[in-house]
């Protein structure tokens, strides 16, 4: 009894089918994004989470329909990411009927969107998206920084009091991918999981390296995570949502089936 | 005559998430998302959400006189859904924003999760906003609960809460750090903390049950 952690499978979507690259690179295709999120939703995912990562304008109309589609057949919230740049973007997302925008790049030329945005459309629907690589060696204190630009560029900008910024100027939750770990397999970087989601009020998502079912525990028991999202084991038939439901429950972790 | 629902729309965030459930439950129903009083106050059923803070809310609620309309809903006996701030607007006062005066249907106060719990720097705190699905305990046998198992989970996105001081109108419990109402019921209105609309499976249900509900 009490709040479920929730499992979130991830669709990172590409001129209108859903791919999965390796640190973003060697795309595999995985399907319709309309097809996959029914599917996710059919097997009792918590959520779903929708990755624009389509560079052409062309493609971003293309998007907003999918939104729509996807938005009016699954009845669990839906979060959309990528390309967010502005007010205006977000009320489009919203008005397509995301439930929650994930900002990402565009709080780090412009963190007063995050406030904006947050003032207009309410924290519970502002999510800051954090892409984060460790620049501490092994043998020192975890040390994470923030990279933009699919994690070719780096900022000079230390995750955990961005995190704690962010949040103070509005955003309801963090979605915290781990840019060294996304596509590995190798699982979460848990001890920058930890170390933000002790940090901050909000819920946080573990993101970026899930192989197995383990690494979906370690992100809740060790991370810290409120929610844990993967793509890839998901996509490609490893894993259904009930096993990974049945993973976290054996493991004491409560799970909504 | 098909069934009419009026989702009262004041401009707070986006009704197509209520609108879509409410189509996938009622198929032949005429849905208006609106704020024209006539529409609503003809409506077979009403649905009252809201998302965002509530100052901004009770602003448009009242800038469009609809707390009037809501109140005149109440009265004439159609059956009224209100939803999450929807629903923390049908109480008599709301702590967030420094302190706002609601439509005061329900005597309760509307309170901010906080206290140590709630606290960053330690180990597993709770998060605020609550966000996600927990468990729902039944305190009656309201006929929007039918065919839902008790300690059933909704999905819950809020940051306030109300709290239980009159037990004697609420149906539905959560835990989050200390106890709070996730649903209440009086005559012909039913409000939840919870989004029915984006609770999968049973929430829908919960819908289902509130579009085939009398009022009675």
């Amino acid at each position: 009894m009490g709040l479920a952690k929730r499992i979130i499978p991830c669709l990172d979507v590409d001129n209108g089918r859903v791919v999965k690259g390796v640190n973003f690179v060697d795309i595999r295709d995985a399907g319709n994004p309309v097809e996959v999120a029914k599917r996710y939703n059919e097997q009792g995912a918590d959520e779903i989470t929708f990755l624009d990562i389509t560079a052409t304008h062309h493609g971003r109309g293309t998007t907003v329909e999918m939104v729509e589609q996807i938005a009016s057949e699954i009845f669990i919230p839906l979060t959309v990411g990528g390309g967010i740049r502005k007010v205006e973007d977000i009320r489009t997302m919203l008005n397509a009927g995301a439930d929650k925008v994930g900002i990402n790049s565009a709080a780090i030329t412009n963190p007063e969107l995050v406030r904006e945005a947050a003032e207009k459309f309410g924290s519970q629907c502002i999510v800051i998206a954090i892409d984060a690589k460790r620049v501490s060696a092994d043998n020192e204190p975890g040390q994470w920084e923030i990279f933009t630009h699919g994690g070719r560029k780096p900022t000079g900008i230390d995750a955990i009091e961005w995190a704690i910024k962010m949040t103070e100027l509005g955003a309801g939750e963090v979605l915290l991918t781990s840019m060294d770990g996304d596509g590995t397999k190798k699982g979460y970087d848990l001890e920058l999981t930890r170390a933000i989601s002790d940090a901050v009020k909000v819920p946080v998502i573990a993101s970026g390296g899930v192989g197995n079912l383990d690494h979906l525990v370690d992100g809740v028991i060790q991370g810290g995570a409120d929610a844990v999202l993967a793509a890839s084991i998901f996509h490609f038939g490893e894993y259904s949502v009930p096993q990974a439901k049945a993973h976290l429950a054996k493991h004491d972790i409560e799970v909504r089936f | 005559m098909s069934q009419s629902v009026a989702i009262i729309d004041y401009g707070m965030g986006n009704l197509h998430s209520v609108a879509s459930a409410v189509a996938h439950e009622a198929p032949h129903s005429h849905i208006h998302v609106t704020a024209d009083e006539s529409l609503i106050l003809s409506a077979d059923h009403v649905i009252f959400p809201g998302v965002g803070a509530i100052r901004d809310c009770m602003s448009e609620i009242n800038r469009l006189n609809l707390g009037a309309t809501v109140k005149q809903v109440i009265a004439q006996k159609q059956p009224i859904l209100g939803v999450c701030v929807g629903m923390q607007g049908l109480m008599t006062h709301s702590e967030e924003n420094g302190g706002v005066n609601c439509l005061d249907v329900f005597p309760a106060k509307v309170k901010l999760f906080q206290g140590a719990a709630y606290e960053t720097g330690q180990h597993d705190h709770l998060k605020v906003p609550h966000m996600g699905w927990n468990n729902v305990k039944q305190l009656s046998d309201h006929p929007v609960w039918h065919g839902i198992k008790d300690d059933e989970r909704f999905y819950f996105v809020h940051s306030y809460f109300v709290d239980m001081s009159d037990p004697s109108e609420v149906i539905g419990q959560c835990d989050y750090g200390q106890q709070f109402a996730a649903a209440f019921a009086r005559d012909n209105l039913v409000a939840a903390q919870f989004h029915p609309e984006k609770s999968h499976i049973a929430g829908l249900r919960f819908l289902r049950n509130f579009l085939n509900w009398s009022g009675e």
